[in-house]
């Protein structure tokens, strides 16, 4: 059998899944997220009587706060297992990855475990949101000196 | 209704994630970088800014708005500093998310093991 | 060549199954072979700190039960031969400092139960040494931690995914005569279908075990018919299928095959995706479950060809694609 073929009959009896519903599930997962999320920046625009640019940083320490206890806690992958994107893409995801690969290095100490291990996986996103930001930066940069 | 619009724009970028991810060999890390980088470039023409007024915290929860917040808060900086604003006011705004993070991150790697 | 010899293969004669110890995670205790293994532990920790310590208290766990039931000491045994899934096979390699004779470390993915029990078995065979012990060992938490992500990070996972099975096993070989014997061995040569989803072991796996199954076929005359139970190591239940039709394509009748991935777990009931993986899920099953049906000789004779699919993630991040390997050994009632 050569490849060509092989290939053939491995995709014809692939495991055809639930995408139907991990997309549905992403869709609510997330919607609730963003009505949390809401709800917890209304809380504090209130309290603090400030508006909503304000309260936005306090929304986000709230729930990073909570991503951060429940990964603790074993209670967030938990969750992530039916909600697949409905909590990788809030901010909630990132502090997921950031604690769990903190945590998961605990073993390995404080410096080389922790200390070294945290951005494992998160750090990616804040590597290409400063890249992309200084290059786009830039051009609106050079754009607005010449218009 | 700023619950409805929340609830709509959060949902639907996750969706749009869960699509990429089902459909394509692409781990998280890859779409999250992805997100980010099409914040940033949202921003570009304050496109993102008009997301924000309409959906309010939908459109700031997802990772796209962390792209947002760091383009905003460099533009933001270039005015006062010129072209050194773009690295002097990067974390202006996502500061707050970022600490909150290590330490957090740091507290529970101290105080809990993996569960498994 | 001596006329034992047969292409990839080799026929045994003297080479016997003295004793054995398995030990499983909660999972896998909770699973419908549960009640087959010597020990099961609650949790993932094992009583330790961490879990690379749990996998080696497993492992060092059945190497006791399995000692102990003939009443031998760590001495007593000529060779320890042995791997797991870690880098630098560290669980058997840390577990041998607390051994007093030569150690032998191997490393063949998942296939590596086979494969230490294939050079023991030549060992012997070839009246080198009287006793060889062969021990693997996986455990779910650190293949995660290595292979995959963190233990604790929120993904879904693919539809294609495998699980790691936790356990460990030991195995005594003697060339004293027993119950059960190593009957013949075929080695099998990696193969790259050019797969390149570390997600989707089962699909890269597949035409490994059917490279070795087919060579094993041709080498020794044999067919489906002449085993009670052919088992491969952990396809899952999606590789099970692809290897079934690529044998059915090539002619050839499929009776009474299995996979050791999907008679592990209850797939139903249990969150394992296609089935379990790891070096313990074909050992476990092996020498918990077949083990004892052939000592009870419900069974006569069973070919058990472990899978492993040799991948690092570094490579696997330089887009290379995986090479995987497939090692058979059929157990025969004497």
């Amino acid at each position: 059998m050569d490849r060509k073929e092989y290939d053939q009959l491995a995709e014809e009896l692939k495991p055809t899944g639930h995408k139907v519903k991990n997309g549905f599930n992403a869709f609510l997962y997330g919607g609730v997220m963003g009505v949390i999320a809401q709800a917890i920046l209304e809380f504090f625009m209130n309290v603090y009587h400030c508006s909503q640019k304000e309260a936005t940083p306090m929304m986000t320490i709230t729930l990073v706060f909570f991503a951060c206890l429940l990964t603790g806690l074993g209670i967030y992958d938990n969750i992530a297992k039916h909600a697949g994107a409905g909590t990788f893409i809030p901010i909630t995801g990132f502090a997921n990855s950031m604690s769990s690969s903190a945590m998961d290095s605990r073993s390995e100490g404080l410096i080389f475990g922790i200390g070294s291990n945290m951005f494992k996986l998160g750090g990616t996103v804040i590597t290409y949101g400063i890249v992309s930001s200084s290059l786009l930066g830039v051009i609106r940069y050079v754009i607005t000196l010449f218009w | 209704m700023n619950y409805i619009m929340a609830f709509l724009f959060s949902g639907f970028v996750c969706f749009l994630a869960q699509m990429i991810y089902d459909h394509t060999k692409w781990t998280p890390g890859h779409i999250t970088s992805l997100f980010v980088v099409l914040g940033s470039f949202l921003d570009l023409f304050h496109v993102y800014d008009k997301l924000v007024d309409i959906f309010h915290a939908g459109a700031l929860i997802p990772i796209t708005s962390f792209g947002h917040s760091l383009m905003h808060g460099a533009m933001e900086a270039t005015e006062k500093f010129g072209i050194f604003g773009i690295a002097m006011g990067m974390f202006d705004l996502t500061a707050a998310g970022i600490s909150a993070a290590i330490l957090f991150s740091f507290l529970v790697a101290i105080l809990f093991k993996p569960k498994s | 060549m001596s006329s034992r010899f047969f292409g990839n293969s080799l026929k045994l004669e003297n080479v016997y199954i003295a004793s054995t110890g398995t030990t499983c995670g909660p999972l896998e205790f909770q699973g419908p072979l549960g009640s087959c293994f010597d020990k099961g532990f609650d949790d993932h920790y094992c009583g330790e700190e961490s879990f690379e310590k749990a996998e080696r208290k497993m492992l060092r766990d059945a190497l006791d039960i399995c000692l102990k039931r003939e009443n031998m000491k760590y001495k007593d045994v000529d060779l320890y031969i042995g791997g797991d899934l870690m880098n630098q096979i560290t669980t058997v390699h840390y577990l041998a400092r607390e051994i007093p004779k030569p150690f032998i470390g191997i490393y063949s993915a998942c296939s590596s139960f086979c494969l230490s029990m294939a050079l023991s078995s030549l060992l012997i065979e070839g009246g080198f040494i009287h006793r060889a012990v062969s021990l693997v060992s996986s455990h779910n938490a650190t293949a995660e931690r290595q292979y995959r992500y963190p233990v604790e990070y929120g993904v879904q996972k693919k539809d294609t995914t495998t699980f790691t099975a936790t356990g460990a096993i030991a195995t005594l070989l003697t060339d004293e005569k027993t119950d059960v014997r190593v009957e013949a061995i075929t080695l099998g040569k990696v193969v790259d279908y050019s797969q390149n989803d570390p997600n989707d072991m089962g699909r890269a796996m597949a035409p490994a075990a059917y490279d070795t199954i087919l060579t094993h076929f041709q080498d020794l005359k044999r067919s489906f018919q002449d085993y009670d139970l052919v088992v491969t190591g952990d396809l899952s239940t999606y590789g099970h299928k692809i290897l079934k039709e690529m044998l059915q394509r090539h002619k050839i009748d499929v009776v009474r095959y299995n996979d050791c991935g999907c008679m592990l777990y209850d797939l139903n009931q249990q969150e394992v995706f296609q089935g379990g993986s790891g070096c313990a899920c074909s050992g476990l099953v092996t020498m918990g479950h077949l083990y004892p049906m052939l000592k009870e000789k419900k069974y006569k004779r069973v070919l058990v060809v472990a899978t492993g699919a040799l991948l690092s993630p570094i490579l696997t991040f330089q887009k290379e694609t995986i090479p995987c390997v497939a090692h058979a050994i059929s157990l025969e009632v004497v």
